[in-house]
């Protein structure tokens, strides 16, 4: 077993008694772990201390607000697929929680966990001995990026899933830290930057996360290379609202491709038409051209670019031809 | 620097109390095999790629893997050491030593600890539940198909 370097736990059960013991240098929140133990007992990163969020009283459970819902940060993915509420009108959402990992992991991943994963490369996400002996990398400990040698930066890929149909639902997130408690669009918590996707400050957490009332019908779909367990090596969530024939509304968003997940730019030109064969390549098109895979998984970056903008197209028909 | 001595942990271990010392940043698998010396928790990845070291905690299925000891304080924690009853097999290893669901075995305890915790919570699973439970545990010999006739056939044997 690789030694897993020592540190102590505290379980707070209040979110300033979470934020104090945040304070400490080199601590560090922990929930479920399925990420952050892997990491550690990679021997990336080595807190003196792991904050257990999950006994935090404000970070736990979904309720009802503003006719929308708010989740909890320290809620677990297994809570969030099997919530009626979000099922029944979230169902992309409760669908991206569903296609996490596999059931073991869903019982202990949360929430913020997910939103706030870590990059993947296949460059990093290697035991010490591995990385030791390919220089590291850039994103922990080393100064060339092995995907893009010629580069000075990260291409590590965002793999959360929970972020794509979030984004298309429009979601917001809570966050607090000693500056206090803000509240932002969930796409504002992210950066282009795989070795600092996070724009969250020293100290700061992700609280929960706000769904809007009023949804757009929306799906969530992922490319993989195995059907369980594996993370996504393109994630697409598409939310489609369609008038008299037309395409009313439409957001796209996108994770497991890029540094961060993203809204899809640009999706105006495609309101107001009629979502038929030409449409839906236009749709792939400038899905293609957002979508910036690198060599971070074993599969070609070109094999995940084209499987981002099929997914995109076929959720997109799938809804125009529900609504 | 000599190390500050281990707390004591306490939780139900397959239907007893145990106290058992373990760092704060002691994993569950190792408590268990090294501790405890209960292997048939089987170490595989290390990273919960593979359902090698799958237990159930109050009832449901979780890697041990990933589970830091101290996380079991109080609650129940149940590993194929608890399957059988008075030296007897439990219904679901008696079904996989029927039905040939192990080759090699290595995944096996993983696979009855998640199957297990699938007929918790459903008694007559079909096949698309049973692979929806066993979408974590990985087999290299079998081909599945061989487990989950094992796991209909412990769920028809009540």
């Amino acid at each position: 077993m690789e030694p897993l370097a020592p540190f102590s736990v505290v379980a707070p059960t209040s979110l300033a008694a979470a934020l104090a013991a945040l304070a400490e240098p080199e601590a560090r929140l922990v929930a479920g772990g399925t990420d952050l133990m892997v990491n550690l007992r990679h021997g990336i990163g080595a807190p003196r201390t792991l904050v257990d969020a999950r006994g935090v009283a404000e970070l736990r459970g979904i309720a009802a607000q503003g006719g929308g819902l708010a989740i909890g940060a320290a809620v677990t993915l297994a809570e969030l697929a099997e919530d009626a509420r979000v099922g029944g009108r979230w169902p992309a959402l409760a669908e991206a929680a569903r296609l996490v990992a596999a059931p073991a992991h869903r019982a202990a991943a949360t929430v913020g966990g997910n939103l706030c994963l870590d990059t993947r490369c296949t460059f990093y996400n290697r035991s010490a001995w591995w990385r030791a002996a390919n220089g590291f990398c850039l994103k922990h400990r080393g100064s060339v990026c092995h995907v893009a040698p010629t580069g000075n930066r990260c291409h590590a890929a965002f793999s959360g899933d929970l972020a794509a149909p979030l984004l298309a639902y429009g979601a917001t997130v809570e966050i607090a830290g000693p500056a206090g408690a803000r509240r932002q669009p969930l796409g504002a918590l992210y950066r282009e930057d795989g070795a600092a996707h996070l724009t969250l400050a020293a100290g700061e957490i992700v609280t929960s996360v706000q769904l809007p009332p009023q949804p757009l019908p929306a799906r969530y779909a992922k490319a993989r290379a195995r059907q369980a367990i594996d993370f996504p090596l393109a994630g697409v969530a598409v939310a489609l609202g369609m008038a008299a024939g037309k395409v009313a509304a439409l957001r796209v968003a996108l994770t497991g491709t890029n540094a961060s997940p993203f809204l899809l730019a640009g999706v105006e030109a495609l309101t107001g038409a009629v979502p038929d064969a030409a449409w839906r390549e236009q749709l792939g098109k400038l899905v293609q051209k957002q979508v910036t895979p690198m060599r971070t998984t074993l599969l070609a970056a070109q094999y995940r670019r084209r499987a981002a903008a099929a997914l995109a197209m076929r959720l997109a028909a799938g809804l125009a031809g529900e609504a | 620097m000599p190390m500050p001595p281990e707390p004591m942990r306490h939780f139900q271990l397959n239907g007893r109390d145990c106290a058992v010392p373990a760092a704060d940043h002691a994993l569950l698998l190792e408590t268990l095999r090294e501790t405890l010396g209960l292997t048939g928790t089987k170490q595989g990845c290390d990273g919960g790629e593979c359902g090698a070291c799958t237990v159930l905690i109050d009832g449901v299925a979780r890697l041990a893997c990933l589970t830091r000891t101290g996380e079991c304080e109080g609650r129940t924690v149940e590993t194929i050491e608890g399957q059988g009853v008075a030296g007897r097999l439990g219904r679901l290893q008696r079904a996989f030593h029927e039905k040939l669901g192990a080759q090699c075995g290595y995944c096996t305890p993983g696979m009855i600890m998640a199957a297990e915790g699938l007929l918790r919570r459903n008694r007559s699973p079909d096949e698309a539940a049973i692979r929806a439970a066993l979408a974590g545990n990985l087999c290299r010999c079998t081909g599945y198909v061989k487990i989950i006739e094992a796991v209909l056939a412990a769920a028809a044997d009540g």
